[in-house]
């Protein structure tokens, strides 16, 4: 039997395997792409970027728990032209790079994409969805139909790269989101961002740990919430889908692909498996597929509808 | 994930050592899972975490070294014995200790510079049974740290208040000469630490450096602390020569809180404020 075949077309966008360094995982430099690229990602997201500099919220920002991580890094990054500076000739990172865009309103965004024009990536995710930071995502009202609409078609003027749209677990009618997004210009959902806020409290400290005192849920907490969001956008729109939330093995990655998504994201699976977890998981899938005669992940994409 | 505590535990300060006029130690009753050159993560909730290295270590103890400098170091130096900090961790890849250093065959060195001397003082620990040099520098002569924890110990100043005036690379010549070291370990200001790692590539001898980044995940996945490709707080804080040879950012760059990279000056004059 032959290897069966783990490349995809992502908008346009060749990749050798699905598996998505998501926002926010060691996007900090291309320095860190470059390794994750060496570790067997088809493709890497930097660290979200706003126009201006943001030191973030203070530590603990990030704080692991039995069923995944707890974070509020609070969007720290060096602003927009500093983005661009570090991750200019992108042609150094064997795969495609992703650019994370936030804003607080529409113009906001279209500033910061105006900025990374010339840096060469593959694309523009539009985060439109975190659910701590003040000013930005679902704290700023930018998890409803209307404003992804506004946020979308802004960006959609002001560039010809691909959009994904992150949206979050909270939203219950995510389907309806996903549609106004793709109706506006999107050419992918990112599906999803993490869920909450939570929060752990220290007993013995009485407090809660994270310094923003709540943060997002990732990891395993979030999968099975994850693969349904996944599910219900599948049956709303047309544009693919990159399910992210909780994925560490192959089974996991395949089960989101048959939930509907074309790639997917594997982020807080590194802390659990360490940075070669990208072709881990490549092998767990092409093991599986291979004793499950599927030869390509289209093959697979939705079928749990069917 | 690390065979220590992923979430903070809080622990009682069981002893407090004034090293100098501004540097305490906090001391824990507590069995760590510790290998020198790792670090902890200390919480004070509602304040802030920051990652220090073990400078104390014993079965049942472990003690950390404090230097004040902003709010945090401030409100740990105001607290009192059986007062509660946050700690998680131990993280990180430390030193090496190679056989030739074990079993008395080669010689080592250690170097340590101001507070870079508390990540160095478990290792130092570890060797004393062999032939090891000990050297350290401080700016003047009541910044030294640990100067009396030594018998043999030899001391640098920059302004010569004790000591020999200079730096402890000013030494490490006529030291090699003598005592033909197989390798060099060294935590202190990284222009020290690069002046360190070129000696002893000059004289083909191993180098393990322990670097400092801004921290915040301190579990590898942030991408914060980001030295070339290297996480410090996952695949350091100790790095060898193979690896510091590959770190164009070693020396030069880091990173500042809000991931803009500056000169590695910038970013000491940004801690220090």
């Amino acid at each position: 039997m032959t290897t069966p075949n783990l490349t995809i077309d992502l908008c346009g966008t060749k990749l050798s395997n699905p598996t998505v360094l998501p926002s926010g995982f060691l996007g900090t430099s291309k320095s860190l792409l470059k390794r994750v690229a060496d570790s067997g990602a088809g493709a890497a997201t930097i660290k979200s970027v706003s126009f201006e500099a943001r030191e973030g919220h203070k530590n603990p920002t990030v704080i692991p728990f039995e069923a995944g991580l707890l974070n509020a890094v609070g969007y720290s990054n060096p602003g927009a032209e500093e983005t661009a500076r570090e991750f200019t000739n992108l042609e150094d990172v064997s795969i495609p790079v992703i650019a994370s865009v936030i804003g607080t309103e529409a113009g906001d965004f279209v500033r910061v994409v105006d900025k990374l024009s010339a840096s060469g990536f593959s694309a523009i995710e539009l985060p439109l969805s975190c659910p701590h930071t003040p000013g930005f995502g679902l704290l700023a009202g930018q998890g409803t139909p209307e404003s992804t609409k506004d946020i979308v078609s802004a960006v959609r003027k002001a560039t010809k790269l691909p959009i994904f749209v992150k949206l979050s677990p909270n939203i219950l009618e995510i389907g309806n989101l996903a549609k106004a997004a793709e109706d506006a210009g999107a050419n992918a959902i990112t599906a999803v961002n993490t869920l909450g806020p939570g929060m752990i409290i220290n007993i013995e400290a009485r407090n809660p740990v994270l310094s923003y005192r709540v943060g997002g849920v990732s990891g395993q907490a979030l999968r099975p919430i994850a693969t349904r969001c996944v599910y219900d956008i599948y049956e709303a729109v047309k544009i693919p889908i990159i399910g992210t939330g909780g994925i560490s093995t192959g089974r996991h990655a395949i089960e989101m692909i048959m939930a509907g998504a074309a790639a997917i994201g594997v982020g807080t699976g590194i802390y659990e498996r360490g940075i070669d977890i990208f072709s881990k998981i490549c092998r767990e899938m092409e093991t599986w597929m291979s004793e499950n005669n599927f030869n390509n992940i289209n093959e697979m994409t939705g079928i749990a509808h069917e | 994930m690390s065979n220590g505590f992923d979430q903070p535990v809080m622990m009682k300060i069981d002893k407090i050592i004034n090293e100098s006029d501004d540097t305490k130690s906090f001391m824990f009753r507590h069995n760590l899972d510790y290998k020198p050159g790792q670090f902890i993560m200390v919480w004070l909730p509602g304040i802030d975490e920051k990652p220090f290295a073990v400078s104390y270590y014993g079965d049942d103890f472990f003690g950390i070294t404090v230097l004040v400098r902003g709010k945090s170091t401030k409100y740990m130096h105001s607290m009192g014995v059986g007062e509660q900090l946050g700690i998680r961790g131990p993280f990180g890849h430390g030193f090496s200790i190679t056989d030739n250093i074990k079993d008395g065959s080669g010689n080592a060195c250690v170097i340590g510079g101001g507070c870079g001397m508390a990540s160095l003082t478990v290792l130092i620990e570890s060797l004393q049974d062999n032939n090891t040099t000990i050297l350290t520098g401080a700016t003047t002569k009541t910044t030294l740290l640990f100067k009396n924890r030594y018998k043999d110990i030899t001391i640098f100043t920059d302004d010569g208040s004790e000591g020999s005036k200079g730096y402890p690379t000013d030494a490490l010549e006529d030291l090699h000469k003598e005592n033909s070291y197989s390798i060099i370990y060294t935590c202190g200001p990284e222009i020290m630490m690069s002046k360190v790692y070129e000696f002893c590539k000059k004289h083909n001898i191993q180098c393990e450096a322990s670097l400092e980044r801004y921290m915040k995940c301190g579990i590898g996945i942030c991408g914060q602390c980001v030295c070339d490709g290297q996480m410090v707080c996952k695949d350091g804080p100790v790095f060898d020569s193979q690896a510091l040879g590959k770190m164009s950012d070693f020396g030069n760059y880091s990173l500042l809180k809000s991931g803009q990279k500056v000169s590695i000056n910038d970013y000491g004059k940004w801690k220090e404020a």
